[in-house]
């Protein structure tokens, strides 16, 4: 296709802020020395060397293993969301829709931050607890309010693209599979199932990829005791200066990100549409 | 037009846009102050507009750190800001500071010779005190009912879930080296590896990391026993009467924050009167009353409310002071700070 003159801003856009700070980031990653004067800088590989040490990966392990474990939470919770919304007829499911996009409109850290009174130790399900006669339970600043954050934070992303794609899957495949003798489980194992795996997919890596860089939610519910990719990388940046360090950081956790998408890619490869790509 | 032209043309426009938009603000008397949250009382900076016709841009930062990566980066032609100790040293070393005309501020005559000429800053040529204070044990009497003298009760198995840290890596490193008695300004990678050790051993008893929420975990009674600033302490002990303040017997860390004119600077002369404004007796009470930390300033101390005047918290006996350091700059050795911080943090 050929560019309009008209999308020369955009392109000019996306040069200053998206091309020239990810190569900077490659560049700030193969480098060291002050990062603040270019002109002495040194080529070398030692900030990935660097991150090779077992406690970087133990950190690097912890994000993935907690950016699965949401992302698989996610898809049990929003799929069956996401197909009760898509049968319910047109009034009851814009009501619906509506309820899951509304809380978003709201600032993600106040959201988060909301959490904070309600599972404090003197937050307001303990004082439940409490008023019943229990003892209060430990339910912030642990891996689990973490996970509970993530889930709560990027659910929608899961189950709006489901959404999207069960609502375009034509009846007649349904009806017809009925009329031919298909129980309701083959129904979804076969015909529901495999039609909506764009949409899976593209819930997958929607959610997958905010909850593995994610740094708000661990130091905010996890209270910086659990430490995640995204706190490492704000570290470099923010207390040590290590621009270098954090660079190459974040080049490993994009190199984690596309290796993830490829996968995904690779369930999607013959369906088009409902899909990120 | 040529292809070559139309992208010259949107070029063009862009920076025109560009220049109009940045060109606003280049007036001549504006002043860009940066200086830590919630560390000045809002009125002075209109006081100050008012008096002297300036037209003043305020911004704030949280950590040190940050305002050094912003202001070696460039980022902001920033005229005053209010680093602390260690960061001045790191800053002058960086050939970052202007030297101060102390001429233009005879106010200087306000702060106590204590707080003047010290370690980070030999002679005082590059900053001027603004407020200082101390590291200790902030804890709720209601819950905590033995004597607090020592760092060790943070380490106690009974106040396990009810103990809060700094997540700041000088400062909670720091506690830990001035429990096993050694500097906080240590530079001796076993000494070091040690305070790795038992901090680790803490974590399971700690209840979270944090920086500023600690003021209103202990207000609220969520936890009891947390390392704090002094300023923080005093803001809290207003809220919670329950709350007391200590400094360890086995000593801390006594902090400074000075303002300093940077060299990115393009009004030195006006920066350094409002350096002086800031100085002046009737301001830097009202800024104490308003924010809680410990000023330097003699003359202001005379015209504080006397619970403040004679708080123990902001204004420590002698013989606790004597036993606190104050940081130095670890320059390269931030590095091991760094990886040992990093090593804590993700030990679970």
């Amino acid at each position: 296709m050929k560019l309009k003159w008209t999308s020369y801003p955009y392109i000019v856009w996306m040069a200053i802020f998206i091309i020239i700070p990810l190569l900077l980031i490659l560049f700030f990653s193969i480098t060291s020395g002050d990062v603040f004067r270019l002109g002495e800088f040194q080529f070398t590989l030692d900030n990935f060397k660097r991150f090779m040490n077992p406690i970087y990966l133990k950190v690097l392990g912890r994000s993935i293993t907690l950016a699965l474990q949401s992302t698989a939470i996610c898809f049990l919770l929003g799929y069956p969301m996401a197909m009760i919304i898509s049968k319910a007829e047109l009034k009851k499911r814009n009501a619906m829709i509506l309820l899951f996009v509304v809380p978003m409109w709201m600032n993600f850290l106040l959201r988060t931050y909301a959490w904070l009174t309600l599972l404090g130790r003197n937050g307001l399900i303990n004082y439940i607890i409490k008023s019943l006669g229990f003892e209060p339970l430990s339910l912030i600043y642990n891996n689990k309010a973490i996970l509970l954050g993530m889930v709560y934070n990027f659910l929608p992303f899961m189950v709006l693209p489901i959404y999207s794609v069960l609502i375009k899957i034509d009846n007649s495949l349904i009806e017809a599979a009925e009329d031919l003798g298909a129980s309701k489980l083959e129904v979804f194992t076969r015909i529901i199932l495999p039609l909506s795996i764009p949409g899976i997919v593209s819930g997958f890596t929607m959610v997958f990829m905010p909850a593995v860089s994610t740094f708000v939610i661990s130091s905010l519910l996890g209270g910086g005791k659990y430490m995640l990719i995204g706190n490492l990388v704000e570290q470099q940046f923010l207390w040590s200066g290590d621009w270098n360090f954090g660079s190459a950081i974040s080049i490993v956790m994009m190199i984690f990100i596309l290796i993830s998408m490829a996968i995904m890619a690779k369930f999607d490869e013959d369906e088009k549409g409902g899909g990120l790509w | 037009m040529t292809r070559l032209g139309k992208l010259v043309l949107v070029l063009c426009l862009i920076m025109i846009i560009n220049f109009i938009f940045t060109g606003c603000d280049r007036k001549e008397d504006v002043l860009n102050i940066y200086n830590w949250g919630d560390y000045i009382d809002p009125t002075v900076i209109k006081d100050f507009e008012d008096e002297y016709n300036i037209k003043v841009n305020y911004s704030t930062f949280a950590t040190n750190e940050d305002m050094y990566v912003k202001l070696k980066s460039g980022a902001g032609n920033y005229d005053v800001a209010f680093p602390s100790d260690y960061m001045i040293e790191r800053m002058i070393k960086e050939d970052m500071l202007y030297k101060l005309d102390k001429n233009n501020i005879p106010n200087l005559k306000n702060i106590d010779e204590k707080f003047i000429n010290l370690s980070f800053d030999p002679e005082n040529q590059y900053s001027v005190p603004y407020f200082w204070g101390t590291v200790g044990i902030l804890y709720n009497r209601k819950v905590v009912k033995e004597k607090v003298d020592s760092w060790d009760i943070l380490w106690d198995e009974k106040y396990k879930n009810e103990i809060v840290m700094l997540d700041s890596q000088r400062d909670s490193i720091g506690v830990a080296l001035k429990k096993l008695g050694y500097s906080m300004n240590s530079r001796d990678i076993n000494e070091l590896r040690k305070a790795k050790e038992i901090l680790i051993k803490q974590k399971p008893l700690v209840y979270t990391y944090v920086i500023d929420e600690v003021k209103d975990l202990m207000i609220a009674g969520e936890a009891n026993l947390g390392v704090v600033w002094s300023g923080d302490a005093t803001a809290a002990i207003r809220e919670n009467e329950n709350l007391e303040y200590v400094i360890p017997k086995e000593g801390s860390n006594i902090w400074f924050d000075n303002m300093v004119i940077p060299k990115s600077s393009k009004n030195k002369k006006k920066a350094e009167l409002f350096i002086d404004f800031m100085c002046r007796p009737d301001i830097a009470a009202r800024n104490t009353d308003y924010v809680g930390y410990s000023t330097p300033n003699n003359e202001a101390i005379e015209k504080l409310p006397e619970d403040i005047k004679n708080s123990k918290v902001a204004y420590p006996n002698e013989e606790d002071l004597e036993r606190c350091e104050i940081f130095k700059d670890p320059s390269d050795f931030i590095t091991k700070y760094d990886i040992i911080w990093t090593e804590i943090k993700a030990e679970y």
